[in-house]
């Protein structure tokens, strides 16, 4: 019977081995136990002794080449024996005196993953779990979500120095018998709120006391759940999207972030928003309402911007949802309008202007300013005429919206003054690409300046 | 109802399952002639002989193994640590082979033994002769942690361990042998190991305690009860395993804890108790969980020094204080 | 209790005797070579320390032994396993660390155990087990029992207390056991005279009131004669005895460890393997006209075939469930209660 001969780990952390040298030809008689090869481990050189004995057949490495622990490297059988088989499995298994196969050998099997030393399956590695599901306190938390969204629009993170003291009881005191903390006064150590404050607290009549928050506009909350499995598409990094990826991100850092400007006729949007107040208050619309949702509908035709990135892949969605960026006392917060696309522009508008206050009234629940797929900010009601927003992972790209001003411009040859009004996307490159960024811009030029094209 | 001594306490129950069960033994330095060298066993090498009760050379190793051996095959043997002191020297023995075999051998082969001695510093034995063995011993799958504090503990809890299936390590304490407490007789008293007790009824503060520090608890409780305030303590009884329930519904209840033991703070059993709080009542916590523990140095020989070193009602009485913000 | 004679496979011919040697040994042989194998593709995995050379021990000693008799051994523990009548298919399906090896796959190749053979372990800590063989002994004595029990450790454990602790109490109580030092000349890489200030066994035995024997023990006969006068003083004398069998190992101290080269010679080693225990007793009974050259190569295609079995049930053999992972760490049982 032929016996293969294999690399050992002859180490106990060897992975690979190089054969520095054949002590044996082809066409010798070997016997079991004696020496063939020396190999190098990771740590020394080794003797491979045969496991069998016959004539050495076939070698199937050469001096100097490197195999992976597991890999076929010779054959011994007896003289007569036929070992095409055997030698043509390995033929095929690898190629043989190949100039690299450093590079291809951590892809081979590696049998030797029960001792690798670190777990390759978190899952694994269960030891007994000591951390419990986190457990949050959702307004002590509240405070943090709402400062990470001023990443859209550059402000700083919020530092956590004003953060009220309070034990874990006293927090949940609070919550369950309605009391704001920030209302209290705390009598423990560096003035952290202890039960006793709370209890104190709860008997006294509440100042502004909180109007039951939660009820209020509940209602259309559970059609507007975020993008859940089959509302979007997964799709693998190619190779060129994995170089792109990582040169853009050499370059620029961890968004890869680049600009595209474009200066919109908004003459049309204007007449339209004029005629639509003549029919009445219940038609009046914001310019701002148009523009959420002009991208609303240039997002629909254009999935490959309303996307996510998530490291190891790019996330198309099917549905829109689009954040509104709006300014808050101290930072900023992106409610979303889930389904923009499918609404008309009443409904965007009254969602838009609802959202805003209850933003500004810090009564937004975090299912409403979670789940976008792309964002909007608009800086015109102060004037701002062009800037550049920041786009707010994981979405892939955020557009600034400047202020609609009268402006002189060509047209058909002659002077005209023309409301304009400047809009910069910007994009996260690892997943839209310039050509793809200007397309969506096209797309939505095309809506703005021809304002009916939304009505329909 | 009888009062007896926590020493008569164990020495009763030994006496009774030796006679319940022929294949327990007892083994050990001067158990038998000598009576124990701290009277533990007087009596027993008459009533039961020297096949039962065995003096054994000064060699804990050995005859630490020559118990797991035994045990390997059917015998039910009692090792008699002289202190827990000198288990150092058989410690390879009560953690490699007692702790470990059954789960090598994948249930093939239970060790039903009882590792015991004294435990926790006395008076002015200086450092090598004063220290708290239960966290280390807690730290090992396989094992059973048992520290009683009062004599009907000392008995009930001695039986159960003699009869339960594996290995347990019982931590007498060294200040407790002339302790006295209610024992009745005529009553087989088994206490289920991994149950605490509720040792004083409160309201305001948890006191988790332990072994000797138990008496302690309950000193501190009977003198802040004249002020009004209540605690509710808690004598762990078995370290491993813990009973995380009794601990949690207290906790739940007072909102404050301190945790008081004999051994050093460094991953002491405390540290253990107050993970399980954090986990189980976070958001039942009123105030941080302090920790009472020996000062982190060997013991010292001096007797103020010593003093200085040991948890005591006074360093207890400020730490329940302290999570009650009385100061 | 009746006073057995104790050499109950007396009474076979030595021929027959001979040949189930022979098997047991290249039983043995084989498989440590195919658990080397095993070892070098990654099947096996941890420590593993092979018997090769040290055969006629395991097969001398448990040749004497009765069914109830009781056997403790170290880590280098594969070759008394199978001498036990362990089958080759637990022994590697739990060094393979599967679900139906003698310890469901949670000792390995160190802790080897059957409580239906009362073999009570390989145990991995040097000299560790040596008090567990006394205290087992002392169970013996304590029932009134006539059993025995048998006790391997290699030469290097004699040093550490724990040995000398076990046979103090071991003299001392006069217990039924046999303490087994498989003197193979080398604690790991320590040559014996670098590690023992007196090499004597008979000295170190007299501390402790015990009787003594040094044995060639590549001599498989030579093993099984002593062990039964030990045996035999333990059963009836209820003596215990401390033997120094004389061996070599052909393997480095476990897969880890080079052959030879650094800590003894290749000319060495090529030296004692013409000792080779299974050479000799193969040599005596080809001189003795019992076994011809194609019968011992039957016999060893035989073996090879069930070691092959070994292996493919063993690879075979499911990894243990997850949910093993926390059972019998203890025994789950309630105090009974009043």
């Amino acid at each position: 019977m032929a016996t293969k001969v294999v690399m050992e780990a002859l180490s106990p952390t060897m992975e690979e081995g190089r054969l520095v040298k054949w002590t044996k030809n082809e066409g010798d008689a070997v016997k079991s136990g004696e020496i063939l090869a020396e190999i190098e481990t990771d740590k020394a050189v080794m003797e491979l002794v045969a496991r069998g004995d016959g004539v050495l057949r076939k070698r199937l490495i050469n001096e100097g080449d490197t195999a992976p622990v597991g890999q076929l490297i010779a054959i011994v059988a007896a003289a007569d024996e036929n070992i095409d088989e055997l030698a043509g499995g390995a033929a095929d298994a690898q190629a043989p005196k190949a100039e690299e196969p450093k590079a291809e050998a951590p892809a081979q099997e590696r049998p030797r993953d029960a001792r690798t030393s670190v777990p390759e399956d978190p899952a694994h590695s269960q030891g007994e779990a000591s951390t419990p599901p986190q457990e949050r306190d959702r307004r002590g938390h509240e405070r943090f979500a709402t400062a990470s969204q001023g990443a859209a629009l550059g402000a700083g993170d919020a530092e956590p120095g004003d953060r009220v003291r309070s034990s874990p009881l006293a927090r949940k005191l609070a919550s369950d018998r309605g009391v704001e903390l920030g209302t209290v006064q705390g009598s423990g150590p560096g003035g952290r709120i202890v039960k006793r404050d709370i209890e104190q607290a709860a008997t006294r009549p509440q100042l502004g006391a909180a109007a039951p928050v939660a009820q209020r506009a509940a209602a259309p909350v559970a059609e507007r759940r975020i993008s859940t499995e089959g509302d979007y598409q997964d799709i693998p990094l190619t190779q060129i999207r994995k170089t792109i990826v990582r040169r853009l991100a050499e370059s620029i850092g961890p968004v890869p972030t680049f600009y595209l400007t474009a200066e919109l006729d908004v003459e049309r949007v204007a007449e339209m928003r004029e005629a639509m107040i003549e029919l009445g208050d219940q038609y009046k619309v914001s310019f701002n309402d148009i523009v959420l949702k002009a991208v609303a509908t240039a997002l629909q035709q254009h999935p490959e911007v309303n996307a996510h990135w998530l490291g190891d892949k790019m996330r198309y969605f099917n549905r829109v949802h689009v954040g509104m960026a709006v300014a808050v006392e101290d930072g900023l917060i992106t409610p979303v309008i889930f389904d923009a696309d499918r609404k008309g522009l009443a409904d965007i508008s009254r969602e838009a202007r609802e959202l805003a206050k209850r933003a500004r009234d810090r009564k937004l629940k975090p299912e409403e300013y979670t789940g976008a797929t792309f964002s909007v900010s608009n800086l015109g009601m102060f004037g701002i005429d062009h800037f550049t927003a920041i786009i707010n992972p994981p979405e892939a790209g955020i557009l600034a919206v400047g202020s609609v001003e009268e402006r002189v411009v060509a047209v058909d040859g002659a002077q005209a003054i023309r409301k304009r009004m400047n809009v910069t996307m910007s994009c996260d490159h690892r997943v839209i690409d310039g050509a793809t960024g200007a397309k969506f811009l096209q797309t939505l030029r095309r809506l703005i300046e021809n304002p009916l094209m939304l009505v329909y | 109802m009888p009062i007896v001594t926590y020493r008569d306490a164990l020495n009763q129950a030994l006496r009774e399952e030796m006679q319940h069960d022929d294949r327990v033994f007892l083994m050990g330095e001067e158990v038998g002639e000598y009576n124990g060298a701290y009277k533990v066993s007087r009596g027993l090498l008459d009533q039961f002989g020297p096949m039962r009760v065995v003096d054994t050379p000064i060699a804990e190793l050995g005859f630490a193994g020559i118990g797991v051996g035994a045990a390997m095959v059917g015998l039910r043997p009692i090792i008699e640590f002289m202190t827990w002191n000198f288990a150092l020297l058989a410690l390879d023995q009560v953690v490699n082979a007692a702790a470990k075999m059954l789960y090598m051998s994948n249930g093939q082969f239970p060790i039903p033994m009882v590792f015991r001695g004294p435990n926790g510093a006395a008076l002015q034995l200086s450092a090598q002769h004063s220290q708290a063995w239960e966290s280390w011993l807690a730290h090992i799958p396989g094992l059973k942690v048992v520290t009683p504090a009062t004599p009907y503990d000392a008995k009930g809890l001695l039986k159960s361990a003699i009869r339960d299936e594996n290995p347990v390590v019982f931590l007498e304490g060294e200040m407790l042998y002339n302790t006295k407490g209610e024992v009745p007789e005529g009553e087989e008293i088994l206490i289920p190991l991994g149950k605490a007790e509720r040792k004083r009824q409160g309201e305001h503060c948890s006191v988790i305690a332990h072994g000797k520090t138990v008496l302690i608890a309950i000193q501190v409780a009977d003198a802040l009860a004249k002020e009004g305030i209540n605690l509710d303590v808690i004598d762990l009884r078995t370290i491993r395993p813990m009973d995380v329930e009794a601990i949690a519904e207290s906790v739940k209840k007072t909102n404050r804890a301190v945790v008081v033991e004999e051994g050093w703070e460094m991953c002491g059993v405390g540290a253990q108790v107050v993970d399980y709080i954090q986990r189980e009542c976070f958001d039942f916590l009123d105030a941080p969980v302090l920790r009472v523990h020996q000062a982190d140095v060997p013991m010292p020989y001096a007797k103020n020094l010593e003093r200085a070193a040991k948890p005591d009602a006074q360093k207890l009485t400020a730490a329940v204080r302290k999570v009650l913000y009385l100061e | 209790m009746a006073k057995k004679p104790p050499k109950s496979t007396s009474s076979k011919s030595n021929s027959e005797l001979n040949h189930s040697f022979l098997r047991s040994m290249l039983l043995q042989r084989r498989f440590e070579e195919r658990a080397a194998e095993a070892y070098a593709l990654g099947k096996i995995g941890g420590f593993c320390h092979l018997y090769i050379g040290q055969e006629a021990i395991s097969t001398g000693a448990l040749s004497v032994l009765r069914p109830d008799d009781y056997v403790v051994t170290a880590y280098r523990d594969h070759g008394q396993a199978l001498a036990r009548g362990m089958t080759p298919r637990s022994v590697m399906a739990e060094l393979f660390g599967r679900r139906d090896g003698c310890a469901g796959g949670k000792g390995g190749s160190m802790h080897l155990f059957d409580a239906k053979l009362n073999f009570l372990g390989g145990h991995g800590i040097v000299g560790g087990h040596i008090p567990l063989a006394t205290g087992v002994a002392f169970a013996i004595k304590y029932r009134g029992g006539d059993q025995v029990c048998l006790c391997f450790f290699g030469e290097a454990a004699v040093n550490i207390g724990a040995f000398h602790e076990a046979l103090n109490m071991a003299g001392l109580w006069k217990v039924p056991a046999v303490f087994i030092i498989e003197n193979n000349r080398y604690g790991m890489g320590t040559e014996v005279s670098r590690a023992m200030a007196n090499e004597d066994v008979n000295a170190r035995a007299a501390t402790y009131n015990i009787p003594a024997e040094s044995v060639d023990a590549q001599d498989v006969f030579a093993v099984r004669d002593a062990v039964t006068r030990a045996v035999d003083r333990a059963r009836a004398e209820k003596t215990p005895t401390l033997l120094e069998m004389r061996t070599y190992r052909f393997m480095g101290h476990s897969m880890s460890d080079a052959v030879s080269g650094t800590y003894r010679t290749k000319a060495e080693l090529e030296q004692e393997m013409r000792r080779d225990p299974i050479i000799l007793l193969h040599n005596r009974m080809t001189e003795a006209g019992e076994i011809d050259d194609a019968a011992y190569a039957k016999l060893d295609d035989e073996i090879k075939v069930e070691v092959q079995d070994a292996w493919d049930f063993a690879d075979a053999s499911p990894e243990p469930e997850l949910e093993e992972l926390y059972k019998n760490v203890v025994v789950e049982s309630l105090v009974t209660s009043h």
